[in-house]
């Protein structure tokens, strides 16, 4: 059963704090929640399915669930890290194409900012772990796993600092049009190769910003979306991919992009090359440079060429992409970047993303989320959504 | 400019059950792998089921403890000293994440030879970790 043509995304909403001392994880949900609602035009009594993932409290979909008072006939807790809100609204399409709900609600928030949670800390992921005993004495952090892709990639292909730079370079020239981003100020590739080494090869300025937050998506069947007032956004095609260290035979300059991406691009029935926008997720600049390649926007190992001198900055480059900043310089809420992306895909289709930056006539738009972390397991999930009619 | 390797406080292994053959071989200096004695593979982590076949015929196999370097990164700003973390691929053919240790970590490079050594952890266990052969 294929979901093209199914559902579409019929909400969306960013919470626009970046700091929130004051506001429970479960209020930011709810929050997030009301927002796309209202963006939508439709009520809380309309939800009938729910998904959300590790960032809800408590019980997950069950506390969220009391909390906003919500009927619900269809639950799905699937929990991939920062995918897996692209992987939710994947499961969205596929859960109305078998009718078991029509309008899903997926929502999304944490606040590590105010709780003081880093990418320079150990995780700690509870007990009967397989893996942490194995791990955990080796100070694996969020930012030395990437690192260590980052590293394979420089001695497999040439890789610069300079390259994964431009990337960094690309999201803060978006950033600096978006009154919310934590960091609009545009930076140089200078700027970022000169910042403070974090861990070899990732400077202060290849890592994304540590942001409170969060976002909310509404996907609903297409007829409830043709009856809305707000311009339609199709789902043409999702893949998702786990990748892990497969028992000690890994290579790690490949992501489950080069899974996931295929997965969606066939059942779409369009190319790396029909994309308008892309919205790819930015945890580190390295990220991008892996997720670009595995996607088939260029070839592996081709990323640092095809990143550097502006390609990705929208208006004078080939592929525009995380025109808010993206999580390097917008904001990362809960640690988990998934969500947003598809806030700026269904931005940039309605036209709605900010003129400096918006995409002429942008028709097809793909969303793609990695979680977890590279050097160890992820897990990949890519959306392909076009502009309706 | 150097980076002198400097010991620091490593996490102890919260072992799981079937764990401790594995942790007790490294405080006696051994470095134990798992292979499958049905389809011959090895595979890191340890596990009592072959990831790659599926069988529960695996086996303890000492290691012969040298590798070479897959990838590494020197953490510098994550902590009160930097250390170089790393995957390092066994002779045995599967690799395994560890510290580079006792060496100037700025001399660190991808496919360098290394051998293991063993380093104490909090709460008296101890792990390997590779320094350069």
């Amino acid at each position: 059963m294929s979901i093209k043509g199914k559902a579409c995304i019929v909400g969306a909403y960013e919470h626009p704090l970046r700091k929130a001392p004051d506001a429970s994880v479960a209020q930011l949900h709810a929050e997030c929640a009301r927002g796309a609602l209202a963006d939508a035009g439709l009520s809380k009594s309309d939800v009938d399915g729910y998904f959300c993932a590790g960032d809800a409290p408590g019980l997950g979909a069950l506390s969220m669930i009391e909390y906003m008072g919500l009927k619900v006939r269809h639950v799905d807790t699937t929990e991939t890290g920062g995918s897996s809100y692209l992987i939710h609204v994947a499961h969205a399409a596929q859960a109305i194409a078998a009718g078991k709900c029509n309008v899903a609600l997926i929502t999304l928030a944490g606040r590590p900012r105010s709780e003081g949670s880093s990418g320079t800390q150990p995780r700690n992921w509870g007990a009967n772990l397989p893996d942490v005993p194995f791990e955990m004495p080796y100070g694996p952090l969020t930012v030395n796993q990437y690192a260590m892709a980052a590293m394979r990639h420089m001695h497999e292909f040439g890789t610069t600092s300079e390259q994964l730079a431009w990337i960094k370079v690309a999201a803060s020239q978006h950033a600096q049009h978006n009154p919310n981003a934590m960091l609009p100020k545009p930076v140089t590739v200078e700027d970022v190769v000169n910042s403070p080494v974090i861990s070899d090869p990732l400077h202060r300025l290849d890592c994304c910003v540590v942001s409170d937050g969060g976002g909310a998506l509404i996907v609903a069947r297409p007829e409830i979306a043709k009856s809305l007032k707000r311009p339609v956004v199709n789902i043409l095609g999702t893949g998702e991919s786990p990748k892990d260290l497969s028992g000690g035979k890994f290579d790690l300059t490949t992501t489950g992009a080069a899974w996931s991406g295929p997965a969606a691009f066939e059942e779409a029935g369009v190319a790396p090359a029909d994309i308008d926008y892309a919205s790819i997720y930015d945890s580190f600049t390295i990220t991008v440079l892996l997720q670009l390649e595995d996607l088939g926007f260029c070839r592996k190992g081709e990323g640092g060429r095809f990143v550097a001198d502006g390609n990705l900055i929208s208006g004078v480059g080939k592929l525009p992409f995380n025109t808010d900043g993206g999580g390097l310089c917008n904001n990362h809420p809960a640690n988990r970047g998934g969500m947003t992306k598809a806030i700026e895909a269904v931005r940039q289709l309605r036209g709605e993303a900010h003129p400096k930056v918006q995409v002429p006539d942008c028709r097809l738009a793909l969303a793609q989320g990695t979680g977890g972390a590279i050097a160890t397991r992820h897990g990949s999930a890519t959306v392909i959504l076009e502009r309706g009619e | 400019m150097a980076t002198p390797y400097q010991d620091r406080d490593m996490a102890a292994p919260a072992l799981n059950p079937g764990d401790e053959t594995y942790f007790e071989a490294a405080k006696e200096g051994r470095l134990l792998v798992k292979r499958c004695k049905d389809c011959g593979e090895y595979h890191f982590y340890p596990r009592p089921i072959c990831p790659h076949c599926f069988s529960d015929q695996t086996e303890w196999v000492d290691a012969k403890g040298t590798g070479t370097i897959y990838t590494f990164s020197v953490t510098r700003r994550a902590g009160p000293v930097p250390y170089a973390i790393a995957h390092v691929t066994l002779d045995e053919g599967v690799a395994m994440m560890s510290n580079i240790v006792d060496c100037d970590l700025d001399d660190i490079h991808i496919g360098q030879a290394v051998k293991v050594v063993f380093k104490r952890t909090e709460d008296d266990w101890v792990v390997p970790c590779f320094t350069p052969a």
